[in-house]
């Protein structure tokens, strides 16, 4: 990749030497640099530098299968409540930094900036829309069943556990914030990949949930190429579902495939998909299991209970 | 004085009541046809005598039934009315209902379950699972699945041997009810009870070709679930045959579920209903021969009641009566197939030279037909095979743990993760062990509850997608974004 | 004698009188029985019972098909548990002397037909019984205790349990204070039975429970335990005066109750379901019930009774059937 030489404005002038900025991951709640070592670089859309990358490897897919497995506990059994107060104080702090995101989905993408803050603007209303789903979920997908014979019978969704995702390549912002949120919104941890070309909203996101009260490894944010890390994660013995969104045809088949070997959840959408679209529910639904639990509810008195 | 020497005079169901015939063939295209395959020979499984010659399909048979039922998807099945469409399975339950005591030998007969259960359990349930369903096809857009679901297309259905008319409900019912066709392949050993299903099919007039019924062996249901024209897959069976079939379909867009192999912990703590908790570990690991995914196969008690357990349970097992499973009074039946009996015979093989202690019922085992005594082991621990793999019969593995904790441990220390069973008066801890317990279905102070109305379905391996309920008719219905 | 409700300086078993010495109890069972607050808290232990699970044992136990010589058996076995029972206000020395006259032969015209293990009366019947019994081995059951509410004082229950033995009765069907028991005031039930057994001497006893009082089948099986532990010979359902009456369910926790008893102490107790047993399918689920609980050495009249009136008729009906090979009617077995 060329480095694009920004214009000097004026010869005379001495030009301010703005600071090359490299990024890191985001595990565990910190930002540790791939213990690869190394980086890539990331350029708007137009092909000017624009940062350094991380590009995570292998083992910083497992670091951060180990940070999402680590909160998972906490963030699933964190009342609903919470939870939504969590994601909600999300949005507040995407509202903050929104300039920041309009310049990175501008620039990124290649975008006006109106398309690039109404792609913005979405994406924390989505973040907004998931915050009001936490205690919900329980309520639309489950419920009492009437079964024929004297049990209470419930049927509960529950958080699947670890999500392992591929952000979509394009949509660098609404797109991430849609996959991420209804895999975190019941009560799973992600690690998600994001896009590799347009990474820097996913970094200024990682910042805001760093900022945020999301618990450290709920979300974890990785740099660097799906192809080389999602394949240890789709065969990974921790990781329990995989969304594949982000994925071309090839990469998905594949990890598709190595996610049979452990009978891994596999969320993947027909390629396409308009995310400034409303949201229905498969993507909540995709990383819930349903739980079905019985109790005998008995006769109260030897009178009622019995026809011998 | 002395006691009366009471045994119980034989109470065989009549097997003219089955009416097996000497043949049967596919069902395909609402007609009975006989297949390109080779001709496979039933057996009862407690005699070792054959029952029936059954035509099965080839793969050139396979893409027949498919066409078949993708032309009755386009050109009827999707286009009817729910209300319509939820006629057609209200008769399919009742015709189950009317021909309940028949299916019930058949069922007895091809499989080796004793008759109380098929009568008792297999054949009502099937024919519940119908009606429960036929109500749904006319309620689609109150299921939650958004405000107009759409089915899928051709379901591709592969079932297994336990129950083999159940699992065909269970199947079909639902892909029916949501608008889809269905090409469905029941197990190699249980074709028969499926075949008199398709009678019963063909006299409520079901559009042609909305059921096509395949026999054959796993190339067929290979063939099915790879087929192109299949939109969704469908398959209950070992987790190995779901791994490939998950792996196979992983190119495609065809929806998956799976119902695999399972491990269950059923628990019990110092405190429970000691002589129910002993009821439902029977019922857990003996019903149907063991032979069940969500089997309460792993006995984790309380190390304080361990001995107490143990002596009622010894002494309730030694009273199970297994033998000629037609007898009314059978309580365990036959081993389906002597493959089956082989692996159970090695697996319970293997927990002898890992140590293990063996306690087998006193019960007398007939010689002819496939038939293994029910079986204690205890001293098990969980680095042991008989206590980490499915052994898929009357084999119970007994451990012990100390506290709750320990008992969510090592009850989620599995792969699997179908079931799991809690035994004790305390309500909190039932709430907070089935809240910590990685399992689809938790049964509390009881075990092996069925209920179309009811979501059935495993964690982890033990597959994906649920049976049954309202989340059961998502696996047949077109996702939301 | 000692009593479990004597003063603390005494608490010194009070099993005297019970059919096995406490030297033979194993020493859980004796502590069980200290003092009140031991009796609280052993009876408290118990293990819960799942009203769900153990109807549903049972109505599985019920479906065993007994069908041929099994269903004979199971009739003659059922015919010689029988306590033939009038206990009514009406009772005049012709009624209990028919009775009597039943117990002995129940089926004059088909000889080979067993006797009933009893008759069962009331104290001032049971001499009148005794008459037409005299030199045959069918006992003599008399409900004492202020039957049915036994709602009288101590010593009025032990004159009225000491009529009945002075009378000719073999068996006395005493019925607990349910009223103390539901107060939780065990040990005044404990000592109600232990001085009846006392009076009792050699006869034997039958302690009823009134279970249909009782309200759940966790008192089922405590009421059970305690009339074990305070010597009682059977734990007997029902004064057949309250509904529901004896039912399969709760004849099942009595009958684990005297397996887990026999467990433990090696020695065997009775059971006897009473009222609301009119049929002989209903005997036969009992007899399955009984053997596959219990065990088969419960399958003795010595161990199982039924308390009952119309079932006897039934019972010849169905063995006349089985032995003649059609149905009979109800006109021709005697009416009594």
């Amino acid at each position: 990749m060329t480095r694009k030489k920004a214009e000097p404005v004026d010869d005379t002038a001495p030009a301010r030497v703005p600071v090359a900025k490299t990024y890191k991951l985001y595990v565990g709640g910190a930002f540790p640099r791939s213990e690869s070592g190394r980086t890539y670089q990331v350029t708007t859309d137009d092909g000017t530098f624009a940062a350094n990358a991380a590009q995570g490897s292998r083992k910083d897919g497992r670091d951060a299968v180990v940070a999402a497995r680590k909160a998972h506990g906490g963030w699933a059994s964190a009342t609903a409540y919470n939870r939504g107060q969590v994601i909600y104080r999300i949005a507040e702090m995407m509202e903050g930094r929104r300039d920041q995101f309009i310049e990175l989905v501008r620039t990124g993408e290649g975008v006006a900036e109106d398309r690039a803050a109404s792609s913005v603007d979405a994406a924390i209303d989505r973040v907004v829309h998931y915050a009001g789903w936490t205690d919900k979920i329980v309520a639309v997908f489950g419920g009492m069943n009437p079964v024929a014979g004297p049990y209470f019978c419930i049927t509960s969704p529950e958080p699947t556990g670890v999500v392992a995702a591929v952000a979509p390549q394009d949509d660098s912002l609404l797109g991430l914030v849609s996959v991420i949120l209804p895999i975190i919104t019941s009560g799973n941890t992600a690690v998600v990949v994001a896009s590799h070309a347009r990474p820097l909203p996913a970094i200024a996101l990682a910042e805001v949930l760093a900022t945020s009260d999301l618990p450290g490894g709920v979300v974890n944010l990785l740099t660097g190429d799906a192809a080389e890390i999602m394949p240890h994660l789709a065969s990974h013995g921790d990781v329990n579902a995989l969304d594949l969104t982000g994925c071309d045809e090839e990469l998905g088949t594949s990890l598709a495939q190595a996610a049979s070997g452990t009978v891994k959840r596999v969320y993947r959408p027909r390629a396409g998909q308009d995310f400034a679209d409303a949201p229905g529910t498969g993507r909540l639904r995709a990383f819930l299991e349903q739980k079905t639990v019985w109790h005998p509810t008995g006769a109260v008195s030897l009178s009622g209970g019995s026809a011998y | 004085m002395t006691h009366l020497d009471w045994e119980y005079a034989p109470a065989p169901e009549s097997a003219a009541i089955g009416r097996i015939k000497e043949r049967y063939s596919m069902f395909v295209g609402g007609k009975f046809v006989d297949g390109r395959g080779e001709d496979l020979k039933t057996v009862n499984p407690a005699t070792e005598e054959p029952l029936a010659v059954v035509s099965t399909a080839s793969t050139a048979d396979v893409d027949t039934a498919v066409s078949v039922a993708r032309k009755a998807y386009d050109d009827v099945w999707s286009r009817m009315p729910g209300a319509e469409r939820g006629k057609y399975l209200y008769r399919i339950a009742r015709g189950i209902a009317e021909r309940a005591r028949e299916l019930a030998v058949v069922e007895t007969l091809d499989n080796g379950k004793p008759i109380k259960e098929s009568r008792d359990g297999d054949i009502p349930t099937a024919s519940a699972h119908f009606f429960y369903h036929a109500g749904w096809a006319d309620k689609l857009e109150h299921a939650g699945y958004g405000p107009a679901p759409h089915p899928l297309g051709v379901a591709g259905q592969v079932i297994p041997w336990n129950f083999p008319l159940l699992m065909a409900a269970w199947k079909i019912a639902p892909a029916l009810a949501a608008g889809n066709t269905v090409v469905i392949k029941p197990a190699e050993t249980t074709p028969l009870s499926i075949l008199v299903l398709a009678e019963i099919i063909a006299d409520a007039d079901l559009p042609p070709g909305v059921v096509n019924i395949l026999p054959g062996a796993g190339d067929v249901g290979s063939a099915l679930v790879n087929h192109p024209g299949v939109d969704k897959v469908a398959f209950t069976g070992s987790t190995a045959v779901g791994r490939a079939i998950q792996a196979s379909l992983a190119g495609t867009r065809k929806k998956l579920t799976l119902e695999l192999g399972g491990k269950a912990a059923n628990i019990v703590f110092d405190d429970a209903p000691i002589d129910q908790a002993v009821e439902g570990i029977v019922n857990g690991i003996f019903f149907n021969q063991g032979h069940v995914c969500c089997a309460g196969s792993r006995l984790l008690v309380q190390e304080s009641v361990a001995d107490e357990v143990l002596a009622k349970l010894r002494a309730r097992v030694s009273t199970l009566r297994l033998g000629d499973p037609m007898d009314k009074n059978t309580d365990i039946g036959a081993i389906n197939s002597r493959e089956q009996l082989d692996r159970i015979t090695a697996l319970a093989n293997v927990g002898d030279e890992e140590g293990a202690e063996r306690w087998t019922s006193p019960c007398p085992v007939p010689e002819r037909g496939f038939f293994f005594p029910p079986t204690v082991f205890s001293g098990v621990s969980q680095s042991m095979r008989i206590s980490r793999e499915e052994i898929f019969g009357p084999v119970l593995s007994v451990l012990t743990f100390r506290t709750p904790d320990e008992a969510i441990a090592k009850a989620n220390n599995t792969p699997y993760g179908l079931s799991a069973g809690i035994w004790t008066e305390k309500g909190s801890r039932i709430l907070g062990m089935a809240s910590a317990l990685r399992a689809g279905v938790v049964w509390s102070n009881t075990f092996n509850r069925f209920d179309p109305t009811a979501a059935f379905g495993g964690y982890k391996e033990s597959g994906f997608g649920r049976e049954g309920g309202r989340a059961g008719l998502g696996a047949y219905l077109q996702e939301e974004n | 004698m000692t009593t479990l409700q004597g003063s603390s300086a005494s608490r010194t078993g009070a099993l005297g009188a019970t059919a096995l010495p406490a030297a033979a109890l194993p020493p859980d069972l004796v502590d069980a029985i200290r003092d009140e607050q031991s009796l609280r808290r052993f009876l408290a232990g118990l293990p819960g019972v799942d009203p769900v699970g153990l109807e549903q044992r049972s109505a599985g136990l019920a479906t065993r098909s007994i069908k041929k010589a099994s269903k004979l058996a199971a009739i003659d076995l059922a015919i010689s548990m029988v306590d033939l029972t009038t206990l009514e206000g009406s009772d005049t020395p012709g009624k209990v002397r028919s009775l009597a006259a039943k117990a002995r032969r129940p089926d004059p015209d088909v000889p080979g037909t067993p006797s009933v293990a009893a008759v069962c009366v009331y104290p001032d019947m049971v001499s009148c019984a005794a008459e037409v019994l005299r030199g045959s081995s069918i006992g003599i059951a008399s409900v004492a205790t202020a039957f049915p509410s036994g709602r009288s004082a101590l010593p009025i229950k032990l004159a009225d349990t000491r009529l009945a033995i002075e009378s000719g009765a073999t068996e006395v069907d005493m019925v607990i204070d349910r009223g103390a028991f539901l107060a939780g005031n065990y040990g005044k039930v404990f000592d109600e039975i232990v001085a009846i057994k006392q009076a009792c001497g050699t006869t034997r006893l039958k302690v009823i429970l009134e279970t249909g009082e009782l309200g759940t089948y966790d008192n089922v099986r405590r009421a059970s335990w305690l009339g074990l532990l305070a010597g009682g010979d059977f734990i007997k359902t029902s004064t057949g005066k309250i509904s529901p009456a004896a039912t399969l369910p709760v004849t099942h926790v009595m009958l684990q109750a005297v397996r887990d008893w026999y467990d433990r102490t090696g020695e065997r107790r009775a059971v006897k379901p009473a009222g609301g047993i009119r049929n002989t399918k209903d005997a036969i689920k009992y007899l399955v019930a009984v053997r596959e609980v219990a065990g088969d050495e419960w399958l003795d009249p010595f161990l199982f009774r039924f308390g009952a009136s119309s079932l006897l008729n039934d019972l010849l009906m169905q063995r006349r059937a089985q032995t003649q090979g059609h149905y009979s009617g109800p006109s021709y077995v005697t009416v009594d």
